[in-house]
Formats: C-alpha cells, sequence, structure tokens
C-alpha cells in the first residue's frame, strides 16, 4: 500500500501537467434574468496520465466545466492551459464521450467511429483497421457493420468512447457517460475505462454524480458543489491499480466515500 | 395495431383458447386490409353499375363501367405518339409534373437549409415568403401561361411554385430538429460546417424532407393538370377539358382513372426513395411502436 502510493507519488512528480485551470470561471449573461454564474475560480493542475474524477450534485457545473476543456465553449474568467497554451475551441488533442452515445442512426458503427476521422480528413484507409482494433478491445468487433439500433445501451456507449479513443486524443472526457445504464452493466463499463486507461495510459477526466464511481475510476476526485459552482476540494485516492471490483467493499474504500460524502455536506449540496 | 399484436398475444396468453377458437368474423377482423379493403372498391363499382342501369342515370352524366373501360382501353391501345390516345398525353403530364417537382424542390430545399442556416436570412426573407405561401398559388396558373405561352415551361413553373414550398418548410423543420448533441459531437471533431452540413444535418433532415416530398409528389400533377386547364396544346388536363366541353364523360372518367395511377405511382416511387434512403428513420419508428 505504503509502496504503491509512493510510486503513485513519483509518477505525478515526473508527469508534466497537460491541463491547468486558473481563477477559471463560466458566467452564462442570460439577457432578461440577469448573469448566470455556473462557474467560479476553478484552479486545478492534471498531469500526464491521471485520472481525474469530477463528482458534484447536478447543477454543480461539472458538465460546464467538462465542456470548457473540450474547447465546445470558451470561459468569461481565468485561464484554461492545455499543453501550455489557451483552449480556444475544438482540437485534437482532446476528445469527448457524452452523456448519449449520440450515433447517427443511418451510419453502421464502424462508419460512426471514422467519423471523427472524416471531420479532420485523415487518412480513412489508415484507420480502418486502428477501428477494428478498438472495436476489438471493447468487444464489439462483430457487430462493426451493424446499425446502432442493433446493439444495447451499453454497448452503443462503448462505440461511443471507441470514436473518441480513435482519435488518440491525449486527453480523454467522458461526461457522465453511463448514467443511463443500468448498474450492472455501470460496472463493467467502469472496469473497461480503466482497462483502456491501463492500457493507453491516456489523461481521463471523468463526470459523474456517482461517489462510488468517481472514487472507483480516478487517483484524484475533485469534489464540486454548486451555488455558485465550483471546486469545494481536491481529494488523492490512494488506492492501488489494477482495481477490481471487491475493492469497493473494502474499508478504504468505505473511508474514501465518507470522505467525499462529508465535503459535499459541509457545503449543504448533501443534506 | 398488427405491429403490437405479438406483444399483446404474448401478455394476453389467457385468452389463446378464444382465439384459437377462429370464427369467420374474427379472421376477417384479424385481416381487414385483405378482406375488406379490397371490397371497399367493389362495393362502390357495384353501386355505380347498379345506378347505371337499374334508375338508368344518364351518360353524359355517370357513363356506365363497361363504357369508362372502353374508352380506356380504346385509349391506352393507341401507339405513344399517336395524339388521340392516352399515353402521348399522358407522358407530357408526368413529364411536366416531374421536372417542376425536380425544380421546386431543389429549389425549395436549398432555400430551406439556407434560411435554416442563416438566422439573419431567415428574419428578412420569411416574412415575405410567408405571404407569398398565402396566395392560392393556383391562381398565377393564367399569368404564368400568358408569360411563358402554350408550352411545357409555363406547366413547370407552376408545378415548381405549388411543390417549392413543403419542401423548403421541411427543409426548415429538419434542421431545426438536428438534436445539438451531434453538432457538438461533430464540432468537438474540428467539423467544419459545411462538413456538419453534409454528414449531419441533411441525413439528419432526411425524414423531413421526404415527408415534405410526399406532400410535394401529389401537389406536382395538381400543378401540371392546372396548367393545362387554363391553355395547352397537349397533356392530360387539355384532354379532359376537350371530352368535357364535348360532353364525353366515359373518356373523362378514363383520363381521371391514368391521373388517379400516375398521382399513386409518384407516391410510390418517394415511398420506395424513402425507403432506401430512410430506411433507419422507419426501423426506430418500427422499434418505438413495438416498444409502446
Amino acid at each position: 500500500m505504503l509502496s504503491l502510493s509512493t510510486q503513485a507519488i513519483q509518477a505525478e512528480a515526473v508527469s508534466p501537467v497537460v491541463l491547468a485551470a486558473c481563477g477559471l470561471g463560466m458566467t452564462y449573461r442570460t439577457g432578461k434574468f440577469g448573469d448566470v454564474v455556473a462557474l467560479t475560480g476553478v484552479n486545478f493542475d492534471i498531469r500526464h496520465g491521471e485520472l481525474v474524477s469530477l463528482v458534484g450534485p447536478s447543477g454543480c457545473g461539472k458538465s460546464t466545466l467538462l465542456r470548457l476543456m473540450s474547447g465546445l465553449i470558451t470561459s468569461s474568467e481565468g485561464s484554461l492551459l492545455l499543453g501550455g497554451e489557451q483552449v480556444r475551441g475544438p482540437g485534437p488533442k482532446v476528445a469527448v464521450v457524452f452523456q448519449a452515445p449520440i450515433l447517427l442512426p443511418w451510419r453502421t458503427i464502424l462508419q460512426n467511429v471514422l467519423l471523427p476521422v472524416e471531420f479532420r480528413e485523415w487518412p480513412l484507409q489508415d484507420y480502418r483497421e486502428r477501428a477494428f482494433e478498438l472495436l476489438d478491445t471493447v468487444g464489439l468487433a462483430d457487430f462493426a457493420n451493424s446499425y446502432p439500433h442493433e446493439l444495447s445501451g451499453g454497448m452503443q456507449q462503448r462505440a461511443g468512447i471507441v470514436r473518441a479513443l480513435i482519435q488518440d486524443p491525449q486527453i480523454l472526457l467522458m461526461d457522465e457517460p453511463f448514467g443511463a445504464l443500468d448498474a450492472m452493466t455501470r460496472e463493467r463499463m467502469n472496469l473497461d475505462v480503466l482497462r483502456i486507461w491501463e492500457k493507453s495510459r491516456k489523461t481521463i477526466v471523468f463526470v459523474t454524480h456517482s461517489i462510488t464511481e468517481s472514487i472507483f475510476l480516478s487517483n484524484r476526485v475533485f469534489v464540486m458543489t454548486s451555488r455558485p459552482g465550483k471546486i469545494a476540494d481536491i481529494i488523492d485516492v490512494d488506492l492501488p491499480f489494477p482495481r477490481s471490483l471487491d475493492l469497493i467493499n473494502t474499508p478504504v474504500f468505505g473511508d474514501y466515500v465518507g470522505r467525499v460524502r462529508a465535503c459535499l455536506q459541509v457545503s449543504g449540496d448533501l443534506s | 395495431m398488427s405491429a403490437c399484436s405479438p406483444i399483446a398475444g404474448g401478455s394476453g396468453a389467457s385468452r389463446a383458447p378464444v382465439d384459437s377458437g377462429g370464427s369467420p368474423l374474427r379472421w376477417v377482423r384479424a385481416h381487414m386490409q385483405w378482406t375488406l379493403t379490397p371490397l371497399l372498391p367493389l362495393v362502390m363499382l357495384a353501386a355505380w353499375s347498379l345506378a347505371c342501369h337499374q334508375f338508368g342515370a344518364p351518360a353524359y352524366i355517370l357513363p356506365s363501367p363497361e363504357a369508362v373501360l372502353d374508352a380506356l382501353r380504346d385509349g391506352l391501345a393507341r401507339a405513344p405518339m399517336d395524339q388521340g390516345g392516352l399515353w402521348f398525353h399522358a407522358g407530357i403530364t408526368i413529364y411536366e409534373s416531374l421536372c417542376g417537382l425536380v425544380l421546386g424542390a431543389v429549389v425549395g430545399t436549398l432555400l430551406g437549409f439556407a434560411l435554416a442556416s442563416f438566422p439573419a436570412l431567415d428574419r428578412v426573407a420569411y416574412p415575405v415568403l410567408v405571404a407569398f405561401q398565402a396566395l392560392p398559388k393556383v391562381a398565377l396558373a393564367p399569368l404564368l401561361i400568358i408569360w411563358f405561352g402554350l408550352g411545357y415551361n409555363g406547366k413547370i413553373y407552376i408545378t415548381a411554385i405549388i411543390t417549392f414550398f413543403p419542401l423548403l418548410v421541411s427543409a426548415m423543420a429538419g434542421t431545426h430538429s438536428v438534436e445539438s448533441d451531434r453538432i457538438d459531437l461533430a464540432r468537438s471533431c474540428n467539423a467544419r460546417p459545411m462538413q456538419i452540413l453534409r454528414k449531419i444535418i441533411i441525413p439528419s433532415a432526411m425524414p423531413y424532407l421526404f415527408a415534405g416530398l410526399n406532400v410535394a409528389s401529389s401537389l406536382a400533377v395538381l400543378g401540371a393538370i392546372v396548367g393545362e386547364f387554363v391553355g395547352a396544346r397537349a397533356g392530360l388536363g387539355m384532354l379532359l377539358i376537350q371530352y368535357n366541353q364535348a360532353m364525353q364523360t366515359a373518356p373523362v372518367f378514363a383520363v381521371l382513372i391514368v391521373l388517379g395511377l400516375i398521382g399513386f405511382l409518384f407516391n410510390y416511387a418517394v415511398k420506395v426513395a424513402e425507403q432506401h434512403y430512410c430506411f433507419w428513420a422507419q426501423r426506430r419508428r418500427h422499434t418505438l411502436r413495438a416498444g409502446s
């Protein structure tokens, strides 16, 4: 246990910062109803290869923060640096797995997975093989030529993950990707995420409103609270990898759950 | 109704003995589209025949079914280029309708996408277009005949004007209906606006476009016929007017039957194309129905 946590610290010290926020904030100007502060005073450093979860109640700005990281929206205050450069829009370094799978129903799974390659005008032929490999790793190899409606919800979301991975991003942003799935599928998908992370060592930022999921899927949990949305605390999770589902039943895991919950309770979001 | 029956059958297992009792009436009710639907025109035909032969309706008001069939057979027996036959005039009406439909649909669709993509253009141009739509466009037919003469062009333009609006409206509705998630997905992959239009918006709008095309395909024949009514040298519309003025009612009926068939063919062609290009939307509708 001790050796692993020191290992983790060493890794953190060596890895470069890939994403850094300083005084980051987002205020929506709605005109009629005045300004709505969705996010304020956010500071963090995310290092390469980290597995970070954003957890918090709905309305705490965690999706807003993720959209800022993806470049789909631009901040109204502060700075957000990706590899040392201010984020000004979407780019190839970041890929997003959305809440819904958003597979286009007129395209096969393979064609859906290759959509980002088409948009970025990369040579399709080079990526086809890669797409098959990735589909194979998530158990969808036999469904490459199926249409989305022929797949279950969990399988659709796996295809959504492959569509993000095909772009080989530095950072994978996941916006509550398993919220709509049943509990058992969700657990299996969590293991898939860990497996993908261990294999690729990509930086993953995972948004969730499940405390258990946030701890299980990260080495750091950003606990967020609402009104206005901000990061209340950052909790280091010193639990060894690879992780199995049994970990969730251990007392140590329970302690982390308690800490995250306490943090949410202090701010009155969980009372 | 029939799509639900497998599910209903599963839940209603206790009713199974009654169902398998299979009285003829129940069988007819279960297969209504194969039993009662063909029966309906037969009943109408019988009533028609009865009105002619038993109650002696005069032939210039209601010709007998046999007379209409004779007129139809006579018209269809002529060579395709024979100006006294139905083929020649049907060909011209189909030509005018199709050209008008293609012209109106293409312009309407393009303008619809343009209006939906540029809100400023929408605000400026849409009120004008709505005002134009409020005008009964059939009333423009005499004017267009003056402008373009008795040839095909006038009819093509009338048809185009009539079929333009359904496609404009459905292209706009289709664009506005695109889920913002799909646009976000494309933007997160650095898609350019034209790529988003081609790969996301146009395919997403397809079911709407086909709904518009379905309406427009019926209107297309109407446009050509109205144009021919006003003034033409050939076409089924002109034929109708001529037979009508000569009080030859049986050939009028024959022309109406041909017009009905053309309308049906147009509709069928749109349905086939829709099944090919929007197979995904139909499947989704089926699963929705089965799920509800």
